[in-house]
């Protein structure tokens, strides 16, 4: 360990030092009411700790709340979200990029025109048609609209005219297919882009709140982020040792895996973020 | 680019036209399964609220009949509508400028400290990933609980901090500061890194300041993602909805309620459908404006030589 610190070094330590901590104080608040009996949460003036640090708050919210249930939901939804908008999009992009057809330069301005609609304009004639189509309360209805992504759509796009054709043109030869080229050639090359983007939807999707929060009512069906705001809603008598346990519960998922991927997901956020800039 | 000119000249048109013999080849069934999705969930239900907004239906789809612009010219007249626009435009600029100049600070910051990166962008993004509902419960019970909530017992005040009308609209642009600037934070890290270092170098030979340097080559060399940062960020707090519907449900006296809130308000709570349908594409014309100058502006970088 030779680390010596230049002044201008330690000075850039300092503040961002500093800044660092201040961002995580809510957090670790969090983490340490969570940790209180519920009797010291509103104790002034304040203190890290309670009298006894206590898992009390994460056994009553994992006993009778319906967190794991809504973990459930939002995993299940989250992960056929990705699987979907990826597979979708990246053939779609695929036919786009690469096999000409009649009607094909209207058809993707007509889609890519699609990103600039916000999804949040849409919720009223959105909800009427699950409605009609009684997927409300369903796990489809919650899904099927965040597949229409079509951003997704233009970043593999770009990424896919990028691709040398000669890579396929080899497979052609022997006598393979479109679909083969696109499955057994085209994806594995896409891994980092499809990796990208899929970080990008799953995250979206995990922490989507508004289109989850209209389309289910029924708490079987609730997201994580949907389930949360309605307990807090109709509670009376707020237990903050509780919430906040749900609180740590709900934000731990992403946050581990954070840990787990981060040069990945920085990637992935960066890149998708920028629209494949 | 429908032909390549450096590729071997055999071997395109002849697997091309193989290739493209059978229907099970066609271009449009790649397309069709997203294409089925996007009509749907997104083209069809665009052009029922357009029908919508004209008509009085309500959310059990009765009292469907035709009133040409009635619900525009009312949603116009209305001054809860330009409450809460107004609350949108007010939260949109107050949080985008403090969302890009501190993201743009922060990366500076760690792009300049040479070690413990991966702490200090976990610190400021993790934030991010936490959904609005745990962000939100999180900030409105031990950070703005007037009496023993984090901020006035830090700072040795009681401020409603939510409950004020005057101070509720800060405390959430404050809240979504901590919660999203870490994405803006990533996108000019990775800006930053994709500057080459060589122009770097050859400053320091002339003999430039620290100072120099950000201000003649790293803020040039961002330009192009700084408008982009922008343009994306107002699209994004334009959009605002869960932390306020959230941490004050739009009150204090409806200090906060964005146009989002009240299209919900009346369409979900109120019933009135075709009328929230209105109030929704107001919002949309604002964001498709937004997003037309943005493609504009872009277009014309492009083409100007850097």
């Amino acid at each position: 360990m030779t680390r010596r610190l230049s002044p201008g070094q330690l000075v850039l330590l300092v503040i961002t030092g500093a800044l660092a901590l201040l961002w995580l104080v809510p957090i670790a608040w969090a983490v340490a009411t969570s940790l209180k009996p519920e009797a010291d949460t509103t104790a002034v003036p304040l203190s890290w700790f309670g009298e006894e640090v206590t898992l009390d708050a994460y056994a009553l919210v994992l006993g009778t709340g319906g967190i794991v249930k809504w973990a459930i939901n939002s995993t299940v939804i989250a992960v056929a979200v990705t699987f979907l908008t990826v597979l979708f999009s990246a053939m779609a992009a695929y036919g786009f990029a690469r096999i000409p057809f009649r009607g094909q330069r209207v058809l993707l301005a007509a889609i890519l025109a699609g990103i600039m609609v916000p999804p949040q304009v849409l919720i009223a004639p959105l909800f009427s048609e699950m409605v009609a189509l009684g997927l409300v309360d369903t796990w489809w209805g919650v899904i099927l609209p965040q597949v229409a992504a079509p951003v997704i759509v233009y970043i593999l796009y770009k990424f896919f005219q990028g691709v040398p054709p000669e890579l396929e043109q080899a497979a052609f030869v022997d006598g393979a297919g479109r679909w083969r080229v696109f499955f057994t050639i085209v994806l594995p090359l896409s891994r980092p882009v499809l990796a990208a983007v899929s970080i990008f939807t799953f995250i979206t999707t995990w922490n989507n709140f508004l289109w989850p929060f209209l389309v289910s009512t029924d708490p079987n069906t609730m997201t994580l982020p949907v389930g949360l705001a309605n307990v807090v809603q109709g509670t009376f008598g707020v237990r903050y040792a509780q919430i906040m346990a749900s609180v740590v519960l709900a934000g731990l998922p992403l946050l581990v895996i954070f840990v787990l991927f981060q040069r990945q997901i920085v990637r992935g956020v960066a890149h998708t973020g920028l629209a494949g800039e | 680019m429908t032909t390549t000119v450096t590729a071997p000249a055999t071997a395109a048109p002849v697997t091309a036209a193989r290739a493209g013999r059978s229907w099970t080849q066609h271009g449009l069934l790649f397309v069709a399964p997203f294409l089925v999705v996007y009509v749907a969930f997104l083209v069809w239900p665009l052009l029922l609220g357009l029908r919508m907004s004209l008509t009085s239906v309500n959310i059990a789809g009765s009292n469907d009949r035709f009133v040409g612009f009635a619900n525009y010219a009312q949603a116009f007249g209305d001054p809860r509508m330009w409450n809460s626009l107004w609350n949108t435009v007010r939260f949109t600029v107050l949080s985008t400028i403090p969302l890009v100049v501190l993201g743009l600070a922060l990366a500076l910051l760690v792009h300049n400290l040479r070690f413990m990166r991966w702490l200090w962008r976990l610190s400021f993004f993790a934030p991010f990933l936490l959904p609005s509902a745990v962000v939100s419960l999180l900030w409105m019970y031990m950070i703005y609980q007037p009496s023993f909530g984090l901020l006035n017992n830090a700072l040795g005040t009681d401020v409603l901090w939510l409950g004020d009308p005057g101070v509720a609209m800060w405390s959430i642009v404050l809240t979504t500061v901590w919660w999203t600037v870490g994405f803006n934070f990533l996108l000019y890290l990775a800006a930053l890194q994709s500057i080459p270092e060589h122009l770097y170098e050859a400053a320091s030979i002339d003999g430039a300041s620290a100072w120099d340097k950000l201000r003649s080559i790293t803020l040039p060399m961002l330009r192009r993602t700084t408008g982009l940062i922008v343009v994306l960020q107002l699209l994004a707090s334009l959009k605002v909805f869960d932390q306020i519907y959230l941490m004050t449900g739009g009150g204090p006296d409806d200090s906060t309620r964005p146009i989002i809130e009240y299209a919900y308000d009346t369409g979900f709570t109120g019933y009135r459908i075709g009328y929230a349908s209105a109030v929704s594409y107001i919002l949309f014309v604002l964001i498709v404006v937004i997003s037309l100058v943005q493609l504009r502006l872009f277009r014309k970088r492009e083409e100007s030589p850097r």
